[in-house]
């Protein structure tokens, strides 16, 4: 050994620019490592990609056949419409007298009469129960008067035009068709709290089973942490291999979830729009997009940076030289 | 380079390690240090090295009272020490190379630094053909020059070496400890614990003896 190499010994205590080198330099190591290890283990890598791609899949799923949903409820909002099922014996000259004058209404904008000769046909043609209804003596169906209100008439003064309209003679009941929508509203918003809340638990699920795939993978490498530590790795040093596999199966996880999510939806997508046809709608499904892939994707990294996190803090600093 | 001054180490079971041992290892020397099993050898090796810390008394390497340096600093205190394990402590899933080069991926040298002078201190311990072998298909004394590559190759200022010729039969012991005093001719100060009385008489340098966790002989410089 020449003088100079022992100098190097000194030299050693490196610059600031050197350090940052260094830092970087081990982060490009330990990200190419640690994939190498999660791709050299693919089956059991691919076991953990897919558990936490079905946890995330499960509440994204959810939550993008909501949001078609909602698109599709979307149009259904207004107008709202009035069903005044007219009392029996009516003949069709005196509903048409009524229509004419529920029509002149300065609140309403128009009344379509459905004849209960018509709406039997109607019933019997789309509910396949023609032999029976045919079988019956008399058209059990009332005449319907679909009353349209002005756009401008919302909430309780639609409920009130409706009790106006229910107080005339010839009206056996008046029937307000916005209820069902505002049912489903609900419903629909009980749904997304319903989604977020088993979200939210899956996520947990998620970084659960990272943390704990984290803690085996460090548990397996145990000596080799403890030779780092003896021959000076600092904690960081050791820490970042296991963020970084962390975070490639969080990753993965996230693509997996992606790819789930847009093959059940392709899965989907025939059927729904051939029943789409049949309500002569021209609804298509909405998939997750490419930004909604990405941030997938992203999720799924930061969520294995955190099952990581936890594992790497509860056992990492545990594991000294002895 | 190493003193102690008055240093007494206690385990919580209540066990005395060392007690009041005082010395001083100067520079560029090459002592050893002996004693039967159990007599605070590997202890006071732990104390240089921050494995544990004193109960009692000061540690001061390389002028710093070890005391002074937070745990955090523990490893960075390490990265100054060359330390050759009895059991070897190599990573058995990588290479010779890769064990070799672990301290200065740790330092943060580029590759081609760290190529350099892993290749440097392989050649120096004679294995310098054997650098993509795994280390179980090398004997135990070949494992035992791996340690000492690693130990080196970061270009320290002192070298422990805790039981290094424990498993060597007396030709390769007489071979390691050649080694030792190689390094130390090039002004590395090497502490180096042995039982081995008869191979290391021989070699006339300075030896501590410590018994039941007192210095007894070789305190004095």
């Amino acid at each position: 050994m020449s003088k100079s190499r022992i100098e190097g010994a000194v030299q050693s205590k490196t610059r600031l620019s050197d350090r940052y080198n260094a830092w970087l330099r081990h982060h490009r190591l330990s990200a190419a490592d640690s994939l190498h290890r999660v791709l050299d283990n693919l089956v059991a890598s691919l076991m953990t990609w897919l558990v936490i791609g079905i946890a995330m899949a499960l509440p994204v799923g959810l939550d993008v056949a909501l949001d078609n949903a909602t698109e599709l409820s979307a149009g259904w909002d207004s107008p709202s419409q009035i069903s005044l099922f007219l009392k029996e014996g009516q003949d069709s000259a005196s509903a048409e007298t009524l229509v004419r004058e529920i029509e002149a209404r300065d609140d309403v904008a128009g009344v379509h009469f459905v004849s209960r000769e018509d709406a039997l046909a109607e019933f019997s043609a789309l509910s396949g129960f023609a032999d029976v209804l045919a079988s019956l003596e008399k058209n059990p169906l009332p005449n319907l008067l679909l009353v349209t209100p002005v756009a401008s008439l919302v909430g309780t003064a639609i409920d009130g035009l409706r009790s106006q309209l229910a107080q005339r003679e010839e009206v056996a009941e008046a029937v307000l068709d916005m209820e069902w929508l505002q049912r489903l509203n609900s419903i629909m918003q009980l749904s997304r709290r319903l989604v977020m809340a088993i979200g939210g638990l899956l996520i947990l699920g998620v970084v659960l089973i990272l943390g704990n795939t984290i803690r085996l993978s460090i548990e397996n490498r145990r000596e080799e942490i403890v030779i780092v530590k003896l021959v000076g790795g600092s904690n960081p040093f050791v820490r970042r291999p296991f963020l970084y596999t962390g975070l490639w199966y969080g990753v993965g996880g996230g693509f997996f979830a992606a790819l789930l999510v847009s093959l059940s939806l392709w899965f989907l997508e025939s059927p729904v729009s051939e029943l789409a046809a049949l309500y002569q709608s021209d609804f298509e499904l909405e998939g997750l997009g490419m930004m909604g892939a990405l941030n997938l994707l992203i999720l799924g990294g930061l969520l294995g940076l955190a099952g990581a996190w936890l594992a790497v803090t509860r056992h990492l600093a545990a594991i000294q030289p002895r | 380079m190493i003193c102690f001054e008055r240093v007494s180490k206690r385990y919580d079971e209540g066990h005395d390690a060392l007690r009041e041992v005082s010395f001083e290892i100067v520079k560029d020397d090459l002592v050893f240090l002996t004693g039967h099993s159990g007599a605070g050898k590997s202890t006071l090796m732990r104390l240089v090295m921050l494995m544990d810390r004193a109960t009692r008394g000061k540690v001061i390497v390389d002028g710093i009272d070890m005391a002074s340096i937070p745990n955090r600093s523990i490893p960075a205190h390490r990265r100054d020490i060359g330390v050759v394990f009895q059991n070897h402590q190599l990573l058995f899933d990588r290479c010779v190379f890769d064990n070799v080069a672990l301290p200065l991926v740790i330092a943060g040298y580029d590759h081609r630094e760290i190529g350099r002078r892993v290749r440097a201190a392989l050649d120096k311990v004679g294995l310098l053909n054997r650098e993509r072998a795994l280390p179980v298909t090398l004997s135990g004394g070949e494992q035992q020059r791996v340690g000492i590559a690693r130990a080196v190759v970061g270009k320290p200022k002192i070298l422990l070496a805790d039981e290094p010729t424990g498993n060597l039969d007396p030709a390769l012991s007489a071979e390691i400890m050649q080694l030792f005093e190689e390094f130390n001719q090039v002004g590395v100060t090497v502490l180096i614990a042995s039982h081995d009385l008869i191979l290391i008489s021989k070699l006339r340098h300075r030896i501590i003896t410590l018994s039941e966790g007192r210095l007894v002989t070789g305190g004095a410089l």
